[in-house]
């Protein structure tokens, strides 16, 4: 019996399902390092597409009321390269444009249309129109409505703060000290930037809809 | 890739087909120690566990994904920077730009590598680019009245154009009605496809500060006036006085740009149509806080032979109501 025991030597792994976790996190481990580490090292992946600038500051806040509401559970922001996404949304979706968005807004669900490229297809008037009432526009839409953004105001408390940090720590070209398509500037130019959302609307501040409808306005228009 | 990168995953790859390919030999041999098809020495409610060989169908069809993988890392780009013998790609996924993306097509043509992308546009080019060809080369009246030109619009404007326009093309609040032979921009063939192409941008200014609560409450019973509503008539005439300020864009006569042959968008007020909502509220709103319509550019996303058939269509859908 002994020696059956050690001639088999499987039985170890059946019977210590621990170290059954560990080697099998140790198998699937090497799917990663050769799909996705070399990727962290690509200037396909990594180098931003020339045409790409950092959010302002409305934008930015509107990213977060995106990433609040949910609306990656029903829309990606990915168009992948077949030709009907491509006639349908416009031109693929490359690396370049989401190497400063973090989290990634890729999504893995399309309830609604993709919105890689929603940026500047339709008015702000329609944004508006849709997210107060999605059937006010579209009929056959399933999309629930988002009236509360028109009414709540955005809290800049911390727009400083999330500029600094993407300034800082992602990467973003600073090639260009100026917000100009480049860079996001020194603390005195986001500042300018942020006192520019709070003097919206007679200086009430901007509502979280202009704050989304800012962000929806720009996406997919990097790639020129 | 770089060639360090290159190696990583060339190493990682054929070391895992390696590995995997040693298991399945390993464990082809018996090393349990007990006889094929004897018991294992345990058991569970009655279950006993027999030592028997992997099925014979099962190995072999492990060993045909082994094949299948040793051909597809020679066949498709999975090695590093080996690009495969078919030299195939689904896409230019490196492309910087517009024009970067333009170029990596022309390259790949030269090249003949198999871009799967490209392929398939071409394909559809090939297929359906001549019959779009053909119907750019006629005029927009005669292809109004072409039912198969009419059939495409229909599509491209359910498919672009509905969400603003609705599915009938009547519009709605700060949308334009397309079917009413009531135009901004102009409905001559030739505006309409301005329009498409490289969109429209209004503006109508505010005039809160400049007439200030009275002066709105004026300005609103002139202009309803115009379409013959009962007003204040001491409120229109006061108002009348003050037009001037509104004729650049509508006119003296209130009639609108295109009456004028102005390029500015601005909606005839002497009509019954209201592209903002005609109640006395609605007009005020307007007057105070302005309004800006914008009808985006579609020249870049359907190109222009898909926007004259677009232009066809909508053409036509006022034409029976002349």
């Amino acid at each position: 019996m002994s020696d059956k025991k050690l001639a088999n030597k499987h039985e170890i792994v059946e019977k210590n399902v621990g170290l059954m976790a560990i080697l099998t996190v140790f198998a699937i481990s090497f799917g990663a390092l050769v799909e996705i580490t070399p990727l962290m090292f690509q200037e396909d992946t990594t180098k931003p597409v020339d045409g790409l600038r950092p959010l302002t500051a409305l934008e930015m806040e509107g990213r977060d009321i995106y990433v609040r509401e949910g609306c990656y559970n029903c829309h990606s922001q990915m168009i992948r390269p077949f030709r009907d996404e491509v006639e349908r949304y416009g031109h693929y979706s490359v690396a370049g444009e989401s190497v400063w968005d973090h989290p990634f807004q890729w999504g893995s669900k399309r309830t609604g249309p993709d919105l890689a490229r929603v940026g500047e297809r339709y008015s702000d008037d329609w944004h508006y129109a849709h997210l107060m009432d999605p059937r006010s526009v579209v009929p056959e839409s399933n999309m629930p409505g988002y009236p509360w953004l028109d009414s709540n105001k955005v809290d800049t408390s911390l727009t400083l703060k999330k500029l600094q940090i993407f300034r800082d720590n992602f990467g973003i070209d600073k090639a260009s000290p100026k917000y100009d398509g480049k860079g996001y500037g020194d603390d005195n130019e986001l500042l300018a930037q942020i006192a520019e959302v709070d003097s919206m609307n007679n200086g009430t501040g901007a509502t979280e809809m202009q704050a989304l409808i800012a962000y929806l306005q720009q996406l997919g228009t990097h790639l020129k | 890739m770089t060639s360090f990168w290159s190696i990583w995953v060339i190493v990682l790859t054929l070391a895992c087909l390696a590995l995997i390919l040693g298991l399945l030999l390993w464990n082809l041999k018996n090393y349990a120690g007990v006889e094929e098809g004897e018991s294992c020495g345990h058991e569970f409610d009655g279950i006993e566990e027999l030592n028997n060989p992997l099925p014979k169908w099962w190995t072999y069809m492990f060993f045909a994904t082994f094949v299948w993988s040793v051909y597809y890392l020679a066949a498709y780009p999975g090695l590093g920077n080996f690009a495969g013998f078919l030299n195939w790609t689904s896409s230019n996924q490196g492309v910087k730009s517009m024009e970067e993306s333009k170029a990596a097509i022309e390259a790949a043509k030269e090249s003949g590598n198999w871009v799967q992308l490209d392929k398939e546009v071409e394909y559809a080019q090939e297929r359906f680019g001549p019959i779009f060809e053909a119907f750019a080369k006629q005029d927009v009246v005669t292809l109004a009245k072409d039912e198969k030109a009419l059939e495409i619009g229909q599509r491209l404007f359910a498919q672009n154009c509905a969400q603003c326009h609705g599915s009938d093309a009547r519009g709605g609040m700060g949308f334009p009605n397309l079917t009413d032979n009531d135009w901004l921009y102009g409905g001559k063939p030739d505006q309409i496809k301005e329009t498409l192409l490289n969109g429209r941008v209004a503006a109508m200014p505010g005039w809160k500060d400049a007439l200030g609560e009275q002066g709105i409450d004026e300005m609103t019973a002139y202009v309803l006036s115009l379409s013959g509503r009962k007003v204040n008539q001491k409120d229109a005439d006061a108002g009348k006085a003050k037009f001037a300020m509104c004729a650049a864009c509508h006119g003296m006569d209130g009639k609108g740009s295109v009456a004028h042959n102005l390029p500015f968008g601005a909606p005839d007020l002497t009509d019954n149509i209201w592209l903002y909502g005609g109640s006395k509220r609605a007009v005020e709103e307007t007057l105070n806080h302005g309004r800006a319509g914008v009808m985006p550019a579609w020249k870049e996303i359907l190109g222009e032979d898909k926007v004259h058939l677009l232009t066809a269509y909508v053409y036509s859908l006022s034409q029976n109501n002349q």
